[in-house]
């Protein structure tokens, strides 16, 4: 049995514009997501702003009805059986908000393990055994408030932990926190997996993605467009060649010409500070380098890289090419 | 048993909430010294049962008041802090999770009662002698949990929505008024009446008055204290529908 089944999952939210006029507009945020999660895996949902994670996870931890499909949970319908998946599962997500701000840390794990049910003899164990597992010892008598965002993302982690439960779902843990918190944090995620917990983690992030997870869904508009282990993905993009150019001061028209290069499979941009890194995707063995800076002709050019493929830029094809 | 403590520690840990907002606390000492100036100005031609009559309604009015403004923004609360959905995702039932909320809101009313029989005796005067001591105590606390009783089926009733702390605030002052906290009920017109003897308010109010003044509260008690038992079933029942709805429609996570 799968630790988490989704079948067919679809969630359609119903939204209205206009003052006087007011229309209903419905958005399909899942389109027919299946996949499973076998017990003991660390299963990655990746996707771009609005793909529908979020709400895959949500149907999948009793917060969102599924419109159609089904959901189950170590075998508990999470419809049906809403009550039995909320006893065996911790959530977890990235940001500020839930925690009890005018409490202290240790408050905060006091109130929810009794909400989640930790029998009172093993709460002062656990809540201590938590607070050493990602490193708030010594702090838990603070107040949220004045918390860190790391300490709070640490916090929310020791949360949904408190009552063991068997299956974790982990909504972009790492967002916001700064690279060594977000280092800790993963290495907290990869110890889950070694405790033999089941973990669904979503991130915008590739190298954690890759770094931590054994197969990998990328679902963008509501669909899974791929699924397999970090590897699998990243032969999507074997058969190429990825060219970084740092430049500065380019246009969308430029980007629109090298995307129409013949050779070009995608480009993206990223923005880094004053440059911009275009990544430049082609076939294997294609000579591109010399076409590609003619056609940037008039703009600063700055370090320019050929290399081999990464799980980011099979994302990239994976999701631009969609 | 588990429910019991849930039950417990929850309001604890919602009184050490509300006790540390400092706003709050203002409020808390600006609302009595409102309520008492009322109830004296109100009544000062009266006899000095008539003061301590109009002083114990100001007293009662604190904790609805307490309880009736923040029954909704509880819910908003826990929406801007991004702990509803936590709650709702937890095992606890969610009725054992919301009463021990608005239970500890009427806590924080109750030291608004305490608060206006005080300014009233200090500041004008107002003899506070009490004819049945104990029942008046107990009177008290009935009044009170059935108060935050009422105050959890507003808030579970709300949950669906964003804005029902602008539906807590229209209770506020209509029930002062059809409970008898300041003016009797029967000053008003026939049809208001039965709206006044379905809210548990205007029996506590009843039974107050009555173990203060020299009468038969225990009926009142009874009645306030049955008022609250349904309230209490009703907004246990209705916790299913209601969260139902909201992860249907989506609203759980809105702000």
């Amino acid at each position: 049995m799968a630790a988490i089944e989704a079948h067919e999952l679809r969630r359609t939210y119903r939204t209205s514009i206009g003052v006087f006029r007011r229309r209903t507009l419905e958005v399909e945020a899942v389109r027919g997501v299946s996949f499973e999660v076998p017990e003991g895996e660390l299963f990655g949902l990746l996707g771009p702003n609005g793909a529908g994670k979020t709400t895959t996870i949500k149907m999948l931890i009793t917060l969102l009805i599924p419109t159609a499909g089904s959901a189950r949970v170590l075998g508990f319908d999470v419809v049906k059986d809403a009550r039995e998946v909320r006893k065996r599962i911790g959530y977890v997500f990235g940001g500020e908000r839930g925690l009890y701000e005018r409490l202290s840390g240790l408050d905060n794990l006091r109130y929810f393990a009794e909400l989640y049910a930790v029998p009172p003899r093993n709460q002062r164990p656990r809540i201590e055994e938590l607070l050493e597992l990602v490193g708030l010892r010594g702090r838990e008598k603070e107040r949220v408030e004045g918390y860190s965002r790391g300490m709070r993302q640490r916090l929310h982690i020791a949360r949904g932990l408190l009552h063991d439960p068997p299956v974790v779902f982990l909504d972009e843990p790492t967002i916001g926190v700064d690279p060594v918190g977000a280092r800790e944090l993963r290495s907290t995620i990869a110890s889950l997996t070694q405790a033999g917990k089941t973990v669904l983690l979503t991130t915008h992030y590739m190298f954690e993605a890759d770094e931590l997870c054994d197969r990998i869904a990328v679902i963008n508009k509501g669909e899974i467009v791929a699924e397999g282990t970090p590897r699998n993905l990243k032969e999507i993009v074997a058969d190429r060649t990825v060219i970084e150019i740092e430049a500065f001061g380019i246009d969308d028209t430029a980007v629109e010409r090298l995307r129409s290069a013949p050779g070009v499979t995608s480009v993206s941009v990223e923005e880094r500070e004053q440059a911009q890194v275009l990544l430049v995707q082609s076939a294997k063995g294609l000579e591109l380098t010399q076409t590609l800076l003619g056609l940037l002709n008039g703009a600063t050019i700055g370090r320019v890289v050929a290399r081999e493929p990464t799980l980011e830029d099979a994302y990239v094809a994976l999701v631009g090419e969609a | 048993m588990k429910s019991a403590r849930l039950l417990v520690i929850g309001w604890f840990f919602q009184l050490k909430m509300l006790s540390r907002s400092s706003f709050n606390g203002i409020l808390g000492i600006l609302y009595p010294l409102f309520f008492a100036t009322v109830a004296f100005l109100m009544y000062r031609a009266g006899s000095p049962n008539a003061l301590l009559y109009a002083s114990l309604g100001a007293s009662v009015m604190g904790v609805w008041s307490a309880v009736s403004t923040s029954a909704g923004s509880a819910m908003q609360r826990e929406r801007w802090q991004g702990t509803l959905e936590l709650l709702v995702s937890a095992p606890a039932h969610f009725s054992l999770v919301m009463l021990p909320v608005t239970v500890a809101m009427s806590t924080i009313g109750l030291y608004s009662m305490a608060a206006t029989l005080l300014w009233g005796w200090l500041l004008f005067g107002i003899d506070l002698h009490v004819a049945h001591p104990l029942l008046f105590c107990v009177s008290i606390v009935v009044t009170v949990v059935s108060i935050g009783v009422t105050g959890f089926l507003m808030a579970v009733a709300f949950v669906r929505y964003r804005t029902a702390w602008a539906l807590g605030n229209l209770f506020e002052y209509p029930v002062w008024l059809v409970a008898g906290f300041l003016v009797p009920i029967s000053l008003f017109p026939g049809w208001v009446r039965p709206i006044s003897w379905l809210l548990a308010p205007t029996w506590g109010m009843n039974a107050i008055r009555e173990s203060a003044l020299g009468g038969t509260p225990l009926p009142d008690v009874g009645l306030c204290a049955a008022i609250g038992v349904g309230c209490l079933v009703l907004g246990i029942a209705v916790t299913g529908t209601v969260l139902r709805s909201a992860r249907a429609r989506a609203t759980l996570a809105l702000t």
